[in-house]
């Protein structure tokens, strides 16, 4: 697989704080690349210093081969950014804004005013292009910030903080925007503090804590990596599950048996488990099982693993800095 | 990457954005006369319009072009509009070029309303046209550059607004629009040479009026030599404090 962004080593020192100490990572054409970290991470050093608004130490990147400390303005011409913070022109209406940002990019005038229509046509926003961007509702401003970012078709887009700050359904819109820019060939890289938001949307994640890279991989990886156990959960019938502790306990004494209510049951093991030998040990019991599912670890419980950082703490600390 | 494109765009979208709005004209247009009043307060005979057309020329310009910037700069570096530009592949001497050419201009524009006035006043023949306007676009290039190194040097308008009147009005007592050079104490006479705008005032007496007393070339080059360290300077600011 084609490595879009090559990062190695790469540190960031203001005077004598290390912001970012020495990451090294790739992110592979045609993902979506997650960076998930509290603040004070590094998270937008390290998106200043591969866009261009921040000075590497030291170490290197590369972007589609270009490096970053000696070829930015090569780089940025197929890179797309959107802010955390939506910062385009509260004077000029959604079209206008979409039209100037091309013309940095030196589209034509035809061919950037046809594109800005497309966008605020897919983005939902043509009923307002006429309308001044401080007009704009949270989302609407969210949406059209994204728009000016992919609106010379970058290989690669640096989304920061995509959703916080905008209501559900604006939210919702925005992850399944990212998700068609995505299919349709876009490199996303994007960092995000709701956990949920990275597991749904990135192919792989890289939890970013005090300027450290700790963990990195796909969801499925980190997920495997932080289960240490097998948990299979049983759904029976209502009262049966009471009463059947020992007997449990005597046919398979590998596995811990944990009663989550009167019809819900949870076997724990080190190993994988075999369905079958319960399925038979319930029916000899004359019990019926109504479901029979594996528990897996969210990618919460693995970034509450890695990093020991309370998401809820994370998430309101950022919100909170908004305000 | 067809970096033209990106400039004239900067440039006309400063100019929709800031200078074409109203209270910009009327500013281009109240400032002059106020300032001819002024004189004619000062003066309680018959003012010479032709006289003190340089001085409100000079000033038009100078209080045009450095007050712009701390809004086309210093305002969307707040709002981190300007981020945007940064992060485009436009050479930062270009970009720094687009945003503050509509400042030139806005200056030249100023500079254009006292004579339009004058014209209906007082006769303008004999007026070395070119000569005064090079004294104008040379006064206007400096002035935009000392307004872009006062916005790039700090962080809020209001700092941006404080700061240029550290400089403005310093500058207007001691470049000669009040008191010829020669007639200040000795001791303020190096500080006066020291300014841009005494130069570009004199440059702008002997195009109007015949009455200059530095040679113009020395004029033109101090000018240059002033606008090109200035801008310079502004760069480096920005290279240092804004990609940081």
């Amino acid at each position: 697989m084609k490595n879009i962004i090559e990062v190695q080593d790469l540190t960031k020192n203001y005077g004598d704080f290390a912001a970012v100490k020495g990451i090294s990572f790739s992110v592979h054409e045609g993902e979506i690349f997650g960076f998930l970290g509290p603040n004070g991470a590094g998270k937008t050093t390290t998106i200043n210093m591969l866009t261009g608004l921040a000075r590497i130490t030291s170490g290197s990147s590369t972007l589609l081969g270009y490096d970053l400390a000696l070829e930015t303005k090569k780089a940025q011409q197929v890179m797309g950014i959107v802010p955390d913070e939506s910062n385009l022109y509260d004077e000029l209406n959604g079209f206008e804004n979409l039209c100037f940002a091309a013309s940095l990019y030196g589209m034509e005038r035809g061919k950037r005013e046809a594109r800005a229509r497309r966008l605020l046509e897919q983005f939902g926003l043509a009923d307002a292009e006429a309308k001044p961007f401080r007009a704009y509702s949270k989302g609407m401003k969210r949406k059209l910030t994204i728009a000016a970012g992919i609106i010379h078709e970058p290989k690669i887009l640096f989304l920061d903080e995509p959703t916080t700050g905008i209501d559900v359904a604006s939210a919702r819109q925005i992850r399944n925007l990212i998700l068609d820019l995505n299919a349709s060939g876009t490199t996303v890289f994007l960092t995000t503090h709701y956990i949920e938001e990275a597991e749904r949307l990135c192919h792989r994640i890289a939890f970013i804590v005090g300027g450290k890279i700790v963990k990195i991989g796909t969801v499925d990886e980190l997920m495997s990596q932080a289960q240490d156990e097998t948990i299979v959960q049983f759904k029976l019938d209502d009262g049966r599950a009471a009463g059947l502790d020992q007997a449990l306990q005597a046919r398979f004494p590998e596995f811990r048996a944990e009663f989550l209510s009167d019809d819900t049951l949870r076997i724990h093991s080190p190993i994988p488990i075999s369905l079958m030998p319960f399925i038979q040990f319930f029916d000899e019991k004359g019990i019926n099982v109504y479901e029979a599912k594996v528990i897996r670890p969210s990618l919460e419980d693995v970034f509450v693993k890695v990093t020991g950082i309370e998401i809820d703490k994370m998430s309101k600390e950022k919100e909170h800095r908004r305000r | 990457m067809r970096s033209h494109i990106a400039f004239w765009n900067i440039l006309m979208k400063d100019m929709k954005t800031y200078y074409l709005k109203p209270p910009n004209i009327s500013w281009g247009i109240i400032f002059p006369v106020a300032w001819t009043v002024m004189f004619f307060v000062r003066s309680e005979t018959a003012i010479d319009i032709r006289g003190i057309l340089p001085g409100v020329m000079s000033m038009s310009i100078l209080f045009g072009t450095t007050s712009m910037l701390a809004v086309t700069i210093t305002f969307e570096r707040r709002q981190r509009s300007f981020e945007r530009l940064l992060l485009a592949p436009i050479d930062l001497n270009l970009l720094m070029l687009a945003k503050t050419t509509g400042a030139i201009l806005f200056g030249i524009v100023n500079a254009a309303i006292p004579v339009i006035f004058a014209s209906f006043l007082t006769s303008l023949s004999g007026i070395n046209w070119i000569s005064a306007f090079l004294s104008v676009l040379l006064m206007a290039v400096t002035s935009t550059f000392l307004g872009l190194f006062i916005a790039v040097a700090v962080r809020e308008v209001f700092e941006a607004q404080t700061f240029s009147n550290f400089f403005r009005f310093p500058m207007l007592f001691l470049c000669g629009l009040f008191i010829p050079v020669t007639d200040l104490p000795k001791v303020l006479r190096p500080l006066s040479y020291a300014l841009p705008l005494t130069y570009g005032v004199d440059l702008l007496k002997q195009a109007i009026n015949y009455e200059g007393h530095i040679n113009p070339m020395i004029s033109l080059v101090v000018l240059l030599s002033f606008s090109f360290i200035l801008f310079a300077l502004s760069l480096r600011n920005v290279r240092r404090k804004w990609i940081y």
